[in-house]
């Protein structure tokens, strides 16, 4: 029934696909608190770069985008992220620029939402003690914003795990592209097609169960 | 949560997955051949010089020609017949499903497809070959290596690069040949690789006139087959009987020049029913 899987690094794509979530749920979330700290900023410049780079990236497809940084950064402009003559590791590096441009918009708009379950009163008595815009943020509301937005960002690794597949339309060799190759030479598309299904399955659902406890243990209780 | 909770919602979510992808489209019944009634044949949508659905919506290219002499001598006119798109991935479960009568759509003749559907002819023999830039000479397979190379995310012809014919090559993968073409006229990439015939449609096209040439390496064997469900032998042997008389009355050549002669394309001849070369 399953004859078909010999022959085929399944679990060498998967592995591929866990890794550009992991660099990808990285740098998202860390140019997505960027994002959030601009948005709440006193700076109204800031305030505005974040309100349009938000508006903008969350609202083109991610195969646009993806698709975008290897025809448009590397074939038009010849930018290779220090890798010119390795498509491999080229492709790989663009896929996961592409995911952290896309993922970091969501990762900034639930960590606002996290930012305003902080009382307004919290922040002006940290102002009061004398501590910097930055010092208020990192001391006082963001770890406290974490802690509250720990399920919404569940749901964004999550659909970030998915979304790895897009990858594939840049020849990443993750998942998807295996399972492409598999339904070329197999002809076996219902069966290839439930193996990858349960594969993503068992990538998320535990990312999802963990992270959902681990949100009700650390969130503040109001 | 439970984990007894967590195993069923495992598995409806499983029983959701099968359920949705199993259900296909139910057809009207018109099943065998016959005059009056219309018959519904697969094709490709996005490739020119083969199957390609043009802007005022007419459909033309080799795939479309060869099909077409075929549905007439099965009984059909122009006009009755349906195209629907059969993209790669799902050529075995349109035809098992009955959504397509028959389906030409540059799909080549492998073991493991034969266990899936039935093929007529092969009605083409294609080959793997490069389309590199006018004033490239690449003459060898193993001449790749260390060449920067374009082809379609998880086709055969990628898989071949990897596996054989240049390991050491550079491979990029994009979701469509048109996207490795801007790749190779700027210069990003030094060629595109896939069956010869499907890159003489793209070299055809009139933006690309002048600009790009066919090198000529026969890299694989690639069978094109009408592809019928698998046990319609009648509907099969009909399809082979049309095919022979569209290859002896002229048709045959006549169908390649027209929709291959710009690009330089040289074609096998008409391959002999049933003579399916490894």
């Amino acid at each position: 029934m399953f004859d078909f899987l010999e022959g085929y690094d399944v679990l060498g794509a998967f592995w591929t696909t866990v890794q550009l979530t992991f660099f990808a749920a990285i740098g998202s979330l860390i140019w997505g608190t960027i994002l959030a700290g601009m948005r709440v900023s006193p700076v109204p410049l800031m305030r505005a770069f974040g309100t349009v780079y938000v508006n903008v990236f969350r609202n083109i497809p991610l195969t646009v985008i993806i698709v975008f940084t290897s025809l448009g950064l590397a074939d038009v402009f010849g930018i290779t992220l220090g890798v010119p003559d390795d498509f491999d590791a080229l492709g790989f590096r663009l896929a996961v620029l592409g995911l952290i441009l896309y993922t970091s918009t969501f990762v900034c708009e639930s960590l606002r939402a996290g930012i305003n379950t902080v009382p307004v009163g919290q922040a002006e008595a940290a102002r009061a003690l004398g501590l910097g815009f930055t010092q208020v943020l990192r001391l006082i509301v963001l770890p406290q914003a974490f802690r509250s937005v720990i399920g919404p960002l569940a749901n964004v690794l999550i659909a970030l795990t998915k979304n790895t597949t897009v990858a594939a339309a840049i020849g990443v060799g993750e998942a998807a592209l295996l399972m492409k190759e598999m339904i070329e030479n197999e002809a076996q598309l219902l069966l290839i097609s439930l193996v990858f299904a349960l594969g993503f399955v068992v990538l998320t659902l535990p990312t999802g169960l963990i992270l959902g406890w681990l949100g009700k243990r650390l969130a503040v209780k109001r | 949560m439970k984990l007894q909770k967590v195993t069923a919602t495992a598995a409806v979510v499983l029983s959701l997955a099968v359920t949705a992808t199993a259900c296909g489209s139910s057809k009207d019944d018109n099943s065998g051949s016959g005059g009056g009634s219309k018959i519904t044949v697969g094709i490709k949508f996005d490739q020119p010089g083969l199957g390609q659905k043009k802007a005022d919506g007419s459909f033309a290219g080799f795939d479309v020609d060869v099909a077409s002499y075929v549905a007439k001598q099965l009984g059909y006119a122009a006009k009755d017949i349906e195209w629907k798109e059969t993209p790669s991935a799902d050529r075995e479960n349109a035809l098992a499903r009955g959504d397509v009568d028959f389906i030409v759509a540059t799909y080549s003749i492998t073991p493991e497809r034969e266990q899936k559907v039935a093929f007529a002819g092969p009605y083409l023999l294609a080959h793997q070959d490069l389309l590199v830039r006018k004033d490239e000479n690449i003459s060898t397979g193993t001449d790749l290596n260390g060449k920067k190379l374009c082809s379609v995310t998880g086709s055969t012809s990628a898989q071949n690069i990897k596996e054989s014919i240049a390991p050491k090559a550079n491979l990029k993968q994009y979701g469509t040949y048109s996207e490795c073409l801007d790749g190779l006229v700027g210069g990003a990439v030094d060629a595109l690789t896939t069956d010869d015939s499907i890159l003489a449609g793209y070299a055809s096209q009139e933006q690309y006139k002048g600009k790009v040439k066919l090198a000529g390496l026969k890299l694989s064997n690639e069978n094109y087959g009408i592809g019928v469900k698998k046990g319609d032998t009648k509907l099969k042997g009909q399809i082979n009987d049309a095919l022979e008389k569209m290859v002896s009355d002229g048709s045959w050549d006549k169908a390649v020049k027209a929709n291959f002669g710009p690009a330089g394309y040289k074609n096998e001849p008409a391959p002999k029913i049933g003579a399916i070369v490894r």
